[in-house]
């Protein structure tokens, strides 16, 4: 089970992710996370991992496919605080993080 | 190699069913007390496998995944992941980083990939409209040996 809570700002949407995610997950997390954008269009989308606690190739896909919604609208979007079993595969899928 | 252990589990391949079976290895790997690395390194191989079977090998109808788990002695665990479904023409290409034919948008294309960072050995065989089978072997150190 996945969620996502979001901290708007001022041109900023933060998104922090908890629990698991996978393909199943990842459907429901890609929309709410959509749907948020879409409202606020923010410049910066940041994905905070801090309280992700399994993630398979599915949170790339995530990630990935966040990015290319973003910059079609003209943001940006960046990574951040992945515990080290998420940061294994962030490396393995040449995502930069913070 | 002396088989100590074993489980098979077969389930419809609905998304919701990757935690699942996430789940089952983990509760049948605590025989082995892995660490949390190991552990990680196994349910991610199998959530992408049974993933794979959930997107790709019934792209279009809810079918049987079946995941069986051995252990073997010396700490060798071998995870199988067989679907009945439409199979794969290539598998030397499927395996390639980032080949994908799921959503580009949305799939990263790299589940076997994966598989194969996170296990020691990955066997893929196929034919195409009967299905596929993936095993995956991973040895886990001294640690991870079953109690009895």
């Amino acid at each position: 089970m996945a969620r996502v809570c979001f901290v708007p700002g001022s041109g900023t949407l933060a998104a922090y992710l908890s629990g698991e995610i996978d393909h199943h997950a990842a459907q429901t997390l890609r929309n709410e996370i959509d749907a948020q954008v879409d409202d606020r269009l923010p410049e910066l989308l940041t994905l905070d991992f801090s309280g992700v606690t399994f993630m398979d190739s599915s949170g790339v896909g995530l990630i990935l496919g966040r990015g290319r919604h973003i910059r079609a609208l003209g943001g940006r979007l960046t990574v951040q605080n992945p515990p080290a079993a998420i940061r294994r595969m962030l490396d393995l899928a040449r995502i930069a993080y913070a | 190699m002396k088989m100590l252990n074993q489980v098979k589990i077969t389930f419809a391949s609905r998304s919701v069913n990757e935690g699942f079976a996430r789940a089952a290895l983990a509760a049948f790997l605590v025989q082995l007390d892995p660490t949390v690395p190991q552990l990680a390194d196994l349910k991610t191989a199998v959530s992408e496998a049974v993933t794979n079977c959930i997107v790709h090998a019934y792209p279009s109808c809810i079918g049987a995944i079946t995941l069986t788990a051995a252990l073997y002695e010396g700490g060798i665990v071998r995870i199988t992941v067989t679907d009945r479904g439409v199979g794969i023409p290539d598998v030397q290409q499927a395996m390639q980083p980032l080949y994908t034919t799921g959503d580009p948008e949305e799939r990263a294309g790299l589940g076997f990939a994966v598989m194969q960072n996170f296990m020691d050995k990955v066997r893929v065989s196929s034919t195409p409209g009967r299905g596929t089978r993936v095993t995956m072997t991973k040895k886990l150190d001294a640690r991870a040996r079953p109690s009895t």
